[in-house]
């Protein structure tokens, strides 16, 4: 029985909320893994070192730089969860802005926060083993990830585009049929093309396909009604600094 | 009968016979419907979820349904659907095994589909794929078992393309407006005077559905009409490939400028692969369950469009977006020729409505052939 832990950096919750969201299959996974630790889920806290660790969040502290080294010191393998922990997440639009400004905004004693000025990916700090991309991650991919280093093989994770997954479930594309904007084409699959089976456009929660196109992406959005500002606003939400190549050529 | 012989005149409610009569077979009947806002292929359960009164509006990467004001029910071309869907589903599980308790490991196949197709509706160009199809995955020393046992036994009952879309190039590949061989039963849609459908047999199972329908011999004026609209399609076609054989124009074109240019527009999203009725690409993977006694390996649509699909040990081969897509358009047009004995294109021109960007396959074609002979000494 492998040791499993579950780790939180600057993140909302949602992604480690998956493994719980797997009701039907977490008995069999339970029955598979020893949960070493996971707070969302129990109080109990088993000392490492660890087979595998689930890493949530981006860095946005010095003290969170630290800990995500103890946490690689202390794993055999290490995935990743979400667009936090591997494009920094919303929380990186402050890369492109002043922190200071943003806190003596929001806070009433700003002097209080201590936190970097950017909010980075787990792999600009330690090395990563997989990344489940995703806002949230898709529960499927999390199991096929925990059932392959079960299995002891490679998971099954795709870096084409959402395009792929939409047709191989017959949905009609939203952007031919419909002139919906959809970021679908430059996006990576593995959400099994869920936004564009309920009629509207992917807004690229998985971050960049393998090989995007952004210029010709960029035409595509333009011709479908949107100004240069609507297409950086749509690169610029869950995933801004890994479309920030894509999205460069987007005005 | 045969096809040369009197075709027989169908009403307008005939369709709901024919339903009747394929259903009474033992066929689950697949044929066109709006969904979403566009005609697709799904298995149906009655004639009147058939796209009464429904056409399509095409374009390069654009595609509308419109409402008619007659009751057409086959008047539309290049939905996103195509038979490749059933016969060759986007995923398949090729075998399974399980561990058992005394240690050893069962093995079975690949799922045996329950049913039996029938293809109600489709056009010309989706029968010649067909026939590409029969040829890629059956016809050679090894036929795929998930495609015979989906394909074999299968009804055709193909409507005459009388209403071609302007994607549409069947006339440059020889696979329309006219229905000529493939199908067990072909129907020419008539609208002026009177929705009815002419009917024609192509095979002994075809006649024999056919006589089960209510029906009479049709008159001189109505076969006279359905010839005459199946004519009328083929004039309105206006989009084609170059008139030289396509096969020496792509390997002449191998070094062309124009890659790099298609590749400046093309997304790589693979969109052209999955709607094309003949792209059979397929990638495979071992699918475990948690327990670790049940493993599945099982079959998905790929594509030449993504960079794994040519990883080999190492890295990708096919790394540009330009060589990518001179892979999918020289196999298409080209290689596949010396691979198939014949085209791998049937001229459906759904590749070029469901391209988000709208490449343009004929348009492609055109500038290979212009540069070719700038080239040309």
């Amino acid at each position: 029985m492998i040791t499993l832990a579950v780790w939180k950096f600057a993140s909302c919750d949602g992604c480690q909320l998956s493994l719980l969201d797997c009701e039907d299959e977490l008995l069999a996974v339970a029955g598979q893994v020893r949960i070493a630790h996971f707070l969302e889920a129990s109080r109990e806290v088993l000392p490492g070192p660890y087979d595998v660790s689930l890493v949530e969040g981006s860095i946005t502290t010095a003290a969170d730089a630290e800990r995500i080294r103890a946490i690689r010191d202390a794993s055999r393998v290490l995935v990743t969860l979400g667009a936090c922990a591997n494009a920094g997440g919303i929380q990186a639009l402050r890369n492109s802005a002043d922190v200071a400004e943003y806190a003596s905004a929001v806070y009433a004693r700003p002097d209080y926060l201590d936190t970097l000025a950017t909010s980075t990916p787990i792999a600009a700090h330690v090395d990563v083993d997989y990344e489940l991309h995703g806002c949230p991650i898709d529960k499927g991919q999390l199991l096929e990830t925990i059932t392959a280093l079960l299995a002891g093989r490679k998971p099954n994770l795709p870096a084409h585009s959402v395009c792929f997954d939409c047709k191989r479930r017959n949905n009609v594309c939203v952007v031919v049929a419909h002139g919906e904007p959809c970021l679908g084409p430059v996006t990576r699959a593995g959400c099994g093309a869920i936004c564009p089976a309920f009629g509207r456009g992917c807004f690229g929660c998985f971050g960049p396909a393998e090989t995007p196109n952004g210029p010709a992406e960029a035409d595509l959005l333009r011709a479908h009604g949107m100004s240069g500002d609507d297409i950086r606003r749509l690169y610029r939400t869950f995933t801004v600094s890994a479309f920030a190549e894509v999205a460069g050529d987007a005005s | 009968m045969r096809s040369e012989e009197t075709p027989r005149l169908i009403g307008a409610d005939g369709l709901g016979a024919l339903f009747t009569a394929l259903r009474d077979r033992g066929y689950t009947v697949v044929g066109p419907t709006l969904r979403d806002g566009a005609v697709v292929l799904a298995e149906l359960d009655s004639a009147g979820q058939l796209p009464s009164g429904w056409s399509a509006d095409t374009e390069a990467g654009r595609y509308r349904s419109r409402r008619r004001e007659d009751g057409a029910v086959f008047a539309h071309c290049a939905g996103p659907v195509s038979a490749k869907t059933f016969v060759h589903p986007p995923r398949a599980r090729l075998w399974s095994a399980d561990r058992n308790p005394d240690g050893s490991v069962s093995a079975a196949g690949p799922d045996a589909p329950a049913k039996r197709f029938a293809f109600v509706g489709v056009h010309p160009c989706d029968i010649a794929a067909l026939g590409v199809l029969d040829r890629v995955l059956a016809g050679g020393e090894h036929p795929d078992p998930v495609y015979t046992a989906r394909r074999d036994g299968t009804f055709v009952v193909v409507a005459e393309c009388t209403e071609p879309a302007a994607t549409c190039f069947c006339t440059s590949m020889g696979t329309g407006p006219a229905a000529t061989a493939g199908f067990d039963i072909a129907i020419t849609e008539l609208l002026d005077g009177g929705h009815r459908f002419l009917a024609r047999g192509g095979s002994p199972a075809g006649t024999e559905v056919l006589a089960a329908l209510p029906s009479v011999p049709a008159g001189a004026e109505d076969t006279a009409a359905a010839t005459a609209a199946v004519e009328r399609a083929a004039a309105a076609i206006s989009r084609h490939m170059p008139d030289e054989p396509l096969p020496a124009l792509m390997t002449a074109s191998r070094e062309s400028p124009r890659w790099a240019d298609v590749a400046s527009r093309c997304l790589t999203c693979g969109n052209c692969t999955m709607v094309c009725p003949t792209c059979f690409c397929t990638s495979t993977e071992d699918v475990t369950d948690l327990t670790g006694q049940h493993t599945e390996h099982q079959r998905h649509w790929d594509s030449c469009f993504s960079l794994d699909f040519s990883y080999l040990h190492g890295g990708p081969v096919r790394t540009s977006t330009a060589s990518r897509y001179r892979q999918w358009m020289s196999h298409k047009l080209g290689t596949w020729q010396e691979q198939f004995g014949m085209s791998g294109c049937v001229g459906c021109g759904r590749c070029i409505a469901w391209c988000p960007a709208g490449i343009d396959i004929t348009e492609e074609a055109a500038a290979l052939a212009a540069a070719r002979l700038e080239d040309a000494p």
